[in-house]
């Protein structure tokens, strides 16, 4: 493993109009490794990874993806902003899942999965099909590959929505809730491709509110508050001895779900 | 009252020419359709644009095209124009002109309105896999739109074709035009325009259906 980690945020500002929802944020992740985000909603976990894949500009700081910063260059001292072809480039090496599936309402299964591939990756049609192919197969939705979105439970349409992100073999994906607009019996198969994937040595950034998910997958866990980092560390460290009231309490909600930990 | 006699030979004996009318003044509507469905992407885009110099002139278009009787337009292109020597054109061509500036107008209305509703998930799912800015309209923003405003586009193809009827102000030899000239040889008045109001009805509905059928196709895929 190089000593230069995959993703490096550094001091990282986002305001909307005047509330500032991230206050510098210093973040890194690792090839190979899942960093989880959690803490309660407005905490800016959600912002931050939207910044990371430049749906959100962030104001200040800097987010280096293999030491390139991203959504600007450095010209004689000063930022300047990428065009938005670089930007869409940067995109293409960054995987994301959204909340909400947002799937191409009009494209099968398989069509969804091969959109990117053909026109972005520039790859022939019997080859992206093939990719999809293999991928929906991972998912567990071979059969489903010619299913238009609405024709698809929430939890398969998520999967589908994995299977295009990671068809795109991007350096990181990024994960934002994937699991809060899903019925309760749809959650388990959803996180589980996604456990599949972390064993496979997929880079990922995770915001969940998972927290049985996020203690056993990932190997960091990022605590925030008020668009700060409060806590961050392996899990062992983060849920078994957390050093704020604020964790504690926000844990303390989960609670009952650890079984045997205690806070 | 008069004894009024039906006559219907004047229509089987005219039924080629009405035929041939009614298949222009078809040819008219849909040509211009797919002119304006050109122009209407084009003005919607200007439209939503922040250029003031760019959405400002499409505005005043398309709320003078809204604001005036078709008529009056139709007269405008066909005798104002050559006035100021523009004059390349024949009636047919300058009533397609006519159409098409019009069906723009409203088309850009229409789109306008389907982009503005375009939810923003799909934009960002487009965005995330890297499509660039214009693959994103293409691939993704286009599909979904035409999809949202089909029942409108079908709407306005139905009013398009009504309104070829305009054309025989300027001698256009469309379906009313070929009627008033039978009415002019014949006086059979009654089977003239009692047929073509039948083809009017049954041509406008037929087209009301096949585009329903195509909208339940497409209405559960988006």
């Amino acid at each position: 493993m190089s000593d230069q980690p995959l993703l490096r945020a550094q001091g990282v500002r986002k305001s909307f109009g005047s509330v500032e929802v991230l206050k510098g944020i210093d973040l890194e992740v690792r090839q190979g490794q899942v960093v989880s985000l959690i803490g309660a909603s407005g905490s800016g976990k959600t912002t931050f990874l939207r910044c990371v894949n430049l749906l959100e500009e962030h104001d200040a700081g800097d987010i280096l993806l293999d030491g390139e910063p991203i959504g600007y260059r450095v010209e004689n001292g000063r930022r300047r902003r990428l065009s938005e072809t670089r930007v869409s480039a940067q995109r293409a090496r960054i995987g994301m899942v959204f909340q909400q599936f947002n799937l191409f309402p009009h494209l099968t299964a398989e069509e969804n999965v091969m959109l990117g591939l053909t026109k972005v990756l520039g790859k022939g049609k019997a080859e992206a099909r093939e990719i999809a192919g293999h991928w929906l197969g991972r998912v567990g939705l071979e059969a489903r590959r010619a299913h238009y979105p609405y024709q698809l439970s929430g939890g398969q349409q998520q999967r589908v929505a994995i299977a295009r992100a990671v068809a795109m073999e991007p350096r990181l994906l990024l994960f934002d809730e994937v699991t809060s607009a899903l019925d309760p019996e749809l959650v388990a198969e959803v996180l589980g491709v996604m456990q599949q994937l972390a064993g496979s040595g997929m880079t990922m950034l995770v915001v969940s509110h998972e927290m049985l998910f996020v203690r056993d997958v990932s190997h960091h866990v990022v605590f925030m508050d008020g668009g700060r980092v409060a806590q961050a560390g392996p899990p062992a460290e983060v849920f078994d001895r957390p050093d704020s009231d604020r964790l504690r309490g926000f844990l303390g909600r989960f609670h009952g779900m650890f079984g045997g930990v205690r806070h | 009252m008069i004894q009024y006699y039906f006559d219907w030979s004047v229509i089987t004996r005219n039924a080629g020419a009405l035929g041939e009318a009614l298949l222009l003044g078809l040819g008219l509507a849909l040509v211009s359709l797919a002119i304006g469905t050109v122009i209407g992407l084009a003005a919607a885009y200007a439209r939503l644009s922040c250029r003031p110099w760019l959405s400002w002139p499409v505005w005043a278009y398309v709320e003078f095209i809204r604001c005036m009787p078709l008529l009056l337009l139709i007269f405008f292109v066909y005798f104002g124009l050559p006035e100021f020597n523009i004059s390349w054109f024949d009636k047919t061509q300058s009533f397609i002109l006519t159409l098409s500036l019009y069906a723009g107008a409203y088309m850009s209305e229409v789109f306008r309105a389907g982009l503005g509703s375009m939810p923003k998930q799909y934009v960002e799912a487009a965005k995330a896999i890297g499509l660039r800015p214009w693959q994103r309209q293409r691939y993704v923003v286009l599909p979904v739109m035409f999809r949202i405003t089909l029942p409108a586009i079908s709407n306005n193809l139905i009013s398009l074709f009504k309104d070829t009827s305009l054309a025989a102000a300027i001698a256009v030899p469309e379906l009313t035009f070929v009627a008033r000239r039978i009415n002019a040889d014949t006086f059979r008045v009654m089977e003239v325009w009692l047929s073509v109001s039948a083809l009017y009805l049954i041509t406008a509905y037929t087209i009301a259906t096949l585009l329903r059928l195509v909208e339940r196709r497409y209405a559960s895929i988006r």
